[in-house]
């Protein structure tokens, strides 16, 4: 059987839904293929932090961008989406953190991101909870949560109010325009998108994308023990580092009232079993920035792997070595954040149209064989 | 200084206090873990009102040398041969050369319109409430469900004094026909019948009728029974339902012992598919307490190593089972208990999520990460099994999501080892700051 | 060994007398008030009696999310419900 679509989106965690609805916004003819569930994978397994980062220009402008995308479809979002614009604590240990916190005030100034320091005190009053005296702390209040899996489940409805067609089948093999999927059906496309995070390599060999380990715990409810999302300083120093194990604070209250325990970041451990002694540093840590967070009932602790890219830049536009197929992966922990902005910028590359913000730091090409080494 | 165990004891109910006594009399130092205040399990809760067996039982544990570990709950078994448990002041791993695993059983809780009233609990629920110092004389309770549990449950409340006003077996009277002629072999469990009846003279004793729903504005006030055409309505202080148990496999799960059928495989000397790893109870069959003390002794037995005196009792155990499966087979769920949940009618108590919006999804897993179904604290003890009944969802999926923490830990309980509280006290120091024992 | 005769402890503020070895459910379940509300409000009491449900947890002495059917009353215990 055959069936001809302007595209065919592989994946339908929150980036291949995203990209869903901004497909059949612009009237394409869209169909998404999902091997599990929708939001079932690296999707489920995340925060859910809607997180402005600037570990590089390029990601500054990318998150930027699409936080301000979450902002103003938070109205819209049904209940169990959870948003709760909760915003993010920077989080400075010690004097030498503190001018990084200074530092980091004028790149999001810069941007048009409003924040604001907040000094020893100032951060007590707004946080009981953390260790006291901090040096102090960066608030960013436009950041946000929600719970990503109904997120993805949301954002594909819409699509699919909008005539996409879901189909829950494994894809075999995606190339010059045909889609094979598991029950033998094959789907034509003018367009094929890989949304499969890091899946995406099994359809695409050599892709660039590598399996970044993480784990988090969840306690019971205990409403206003955290108000804000809390992230370390050296988180950046975590997220940054390409090869070894590490372990940076960040604690997400979700609207529930329970916390999210993280954050950890590992490559080459592929197996979903959770280390204890990832599990130790993390709680290690928490305790540190939280003293009575000890004595919180941990009620579960699961693993999850991000799709990281050589740059930490994502996947998004044409892939050279194939004139149908398109890219929208390897976003490591910004997948959330970042998924409403990559939608719109791969729906521009499909369309032929200018982007919102410059696409060529994303661009797939950058890595293809035939690309100029830099 | 590392203290090691000869054999570890998980469960302190009738299963593993046989298998601890017998242990201990063998010589081999033991360990006994129990997340309740006392031993006893559920069957043998309470002070007062024992029976001999459980006095007998109780008194061989009280004069054994077996380091006991009341009110701890099993968090991790990090790798064979260490457990990690956590009690009031935070972890400790437990190191032992072989392990009983007598973790015992559950209820299976069926969801209806007003289940979740405060009143309204399970029949063992309900019992060891009653144990745990509820007052009951004088209280209206209906008893429903299935299984020989009700019958042992009514008649323990009614010597209490509680008016027991209705008992619901929801299997049909003809199913327990060719029942009764296995029950001839079994003169103990004749005996044990009358005595229930006896005690519960003057309930209303009804098969084929279960609740259809429970009424009332903060608490129970009413139970609509229904049996075939026929429904009535009854005014009571309690409601003790429950449907079968099911057996707690999470440990024996997350330590990779083989499960078939959904019990654990055991040998006839009651070792699992891990080498030095027992299981004694209802996790390798809802079999009762005479079942649990046997193949306690049994798993004692052989890991101590006397396997001659182990393969004498297990003669005896094959004699059992055939009596436990005749009435397995006869208190199946009639299908039509699954209709009882409407669209709006709670099955996930930790979340609150409706039936309908479970219905909605493919998959135990599906529905739990779109509606958070089994993630509050019970982590799907309670809904699980409702939901395997209900929407026939493939009860090794729920299994296979099993892992640590088994149950919700403090924060701190994950940190590393050498930081956790009890390090530096001995095992025995660290065995007697649990909730005082009541003897 | 001696026992106290009777147990004494607060459960939302109001004075509870027990028998030893009552558990704190069945003190909240004496005082007449339900152990908790459920996450959309509802009035809720233990189900399962052994731990394994999660209906019957309360504050306890200033610690909250105790399963309280697992622990026995003590003199002087401060039990609070949501």
């Amino acid at each position: 059987m055959s069936e001809n679509w302007d595209v065919v989106i592989v994946g339908a965690g929150i980036v291949g839904a995203a990209c869903a609805w901004q497909c059949a916004l612009r009237g394409m003819r869209t169909a998404v293929v999902e091997a599990n569930f929708i939001g079932g994978g690296a999707t489920a397994a995340g925060m859910g932090h809607i997180v402005v980062m600037d570990d590089s220009p390029a990601q500054l402008a990318l998150t930027h961008y699409s936080q301000t995308l979450w902002q103003g479809l938070s109205k819209s979002l049904p209940n169990d989406v959870e948003y709760e614009a909760c915003g993010t604590l920077w989080v400075a240990a010690d004097e030498e953190e503190m001018q990084e916190v200074h530092r980091k005030r004028e790149v999001y100034t810069s941007a048009g991101v409003a924040t604001e320091v907040l000094a020893g005190p100032t951060l007590a009053d707004a946080e009981p909870q953390l260790r006291n005296p901090l040096a102090g702390a960066l608030l960013v209040p436009s950041d946000a949560v929600l719970y990503p899996p109904c997120a993805a489940a949301y954002l594909m409805s819409q699509a699919r109010r909008l005539g996409a067609q879901l189909y829950r089948r494994k894809v075999l093999s995606a190339r010059a325009g045909k889609v094979r999927l598991d029950d033998g059906t094959q789907l034509t496309a003018t367009r094929i998108l890989i949304a499969s995070g890091a899946d995406a390599c099994e359809l695409i060999p050599g892709l660039p994308i590598k399996k970044r380990k993480g784990h988090l715990v969840i306690t019971d409810r205990y409403p206003g023990f955290v108000r804000h999302q809390l992230v370390e300083l050296g988180y950046l120093k975590s997220a940054h580092s390409s090869t070894a194990d590490s372990v940076a604070f960040n604690v997400q209250p979700r609207k529930t009232g329970q916390l999210l325990i993280g954050s950890s970041r590992q490559f080459g451990a592929e197996d979903s079993v959770a280390d204890p002694q990832i599990l130790a540093a993390m709680t290690e840590r928490a305790a540190w920035y939280l003293p009575k967070i000890g004595k919180l009932s941990a009620i579960r602790v699961w693993t999850g792997f991000r799709a990281a890219t050589p740059d930490k830049l994502p996947l998004i536009g044409p892939w050279p070595e194939d004139d149908s197929l398109f890219l929208a992966t390897g976003h490591e922990g910004l997948g959330i954040t970042t998924s409403l902005g990559t939608a719109r910028i791969l729906a521009d590359h499909l369309e032929g149209v200018t982007t919102a913000i410059p696409a060529a730091p994303y661009l797939p090409a950058r890595f293809a064989r035939s690309a100029v080494h830099v | 200084m590392t203290e090691r165990f000869d054999i570890l004891i998980v469960g302190a109910g009738p299963a593993g206090i046989a298998a601890a006594v017998t242990a201990a009399a063998a010589g081999k130092r033991v360990g006994l873990v129990d997340d309740n205040p006392a031993a006893g399990g559920q069957i043998w809760r309470s002070v007062d009102a024992q029976p001999v067996a459980a006095r007998t039982w109780l008194a061989k544990l009280a004069a054994s040398p077996i380091v006991r570990f009341q009110g701890w709950r099993i968090v991790d078994s990090p790798s064979l041969g260490v457990l990690r448990a956590e009690g009031n002041r935070g972890c400790r791993d437990l190191v032992y050369n072989q392990m009983v695993l007598a973790t015992g059983a559950r209820e299976r809780f069926l969801p209806f319109p007003g289940w979740t009233l405060p009143n309204v609990m399970g029949a063992g629920g309900l019992d060891a409430m009653v144990r745990g110092g509820l007052p009951i004389a004088g209280k209206r309770v209906v008893v429903a469900g299935t299984g020989p549990l009700l019958l042992a449950v009514a008649a323990h409340l009614a010597r209490r004094g509680a008016k027991i006003v209705a008992i619901c077996e929801q299997a049909p009277l003809r199913r327990f026909v060719p029942f009764l002629r296995s029950l001839l072999g079994e003169p103990a469990k004749v005996m044990q019948g009358i005595e229930y009846a006896l005690s519960t003279f003057g309930a209303k004793i009804s098969t084929g009728c279960w609740p259809v729903a429970a009424g009332g504005g903060e608490v129970l006030e009413t139970v609509t029974l229904r049996q075939g055409k026929w429904q009535r309505e009854e005014r009571c202080d309690y409601l003790a339902c429950g449907f079968h148990l099911v057996p707690n496999l999470e440990l024996p799960a997350l330590m990779k012992c083989r499960i078939h059928d959904g019990f654990v495989e055991v040998d006839h000397l009651q070792e699992t598919s891990i080498s030095g790893v027992f299981c004694a109870g209802e996790p390798t069959g809802i079999g009762g307490v005479e079942m649990a003390l046997l193949e306690g002794e049994i798993a004692g037995l052989a890991a101590s190593g006397k396997v001659n005196e182990a393969n004498k009792l297990a003669r005896r155990r094959s004699r059992r089972l055939g009596f436990v499966r005749a009435l397995t087979a006869v208190t199946e769920l009639d299908p039509r208990l699954k209709e009882l949940a409407e669209d709006a009618t709670l099955v996930c108590r930790c979340e609150d999520v409706s039936c309908g919006r479970m219905r909605e999804h493919a998959s135990w897993r599906e529905a739990k990460l779109h509606t958070r179904c089994g993630m509050g604290p019970c982590q799907g003890r309670v809904c699980g099994a409702a939901s395997e009944f209900l929407f026939g969802w493939d009860s090794g999926s729920i299994l296979s999501s099993v892992r640590p923490p088994l149950y919700p830990v403090q924060v701190s309980s994950l940190d590393h080892p050498d930081k956790l509280t009890y390090q530096g006290d001995s095992i025995e120091q660290i065995s007697m700051l649990t909730s005082k024992e009541i003897e | 060994m001696s026992k106290p005769a009777r147990i004494r402890l607060l459960v939302n503020g109001v004075p509870i007398t027990v028998a030893p070895g009552t558990t704190v459910a069945c003190a909240i379940l004496i005082a007449g008030i339900p152990a908790r509300r459920s996450v959309t409000g509802e009035p809720r009491g233990p189900l399962c009696g052994m731990g394994i449900c999660f209906e019957c947890r309360a504050t306890i002495d200033d610690a909250p999310h105790q399963r309280t059917c697992q622990l026995l009353c003590a003199e002087g215990m401060e039990v609070g419900t949501s």
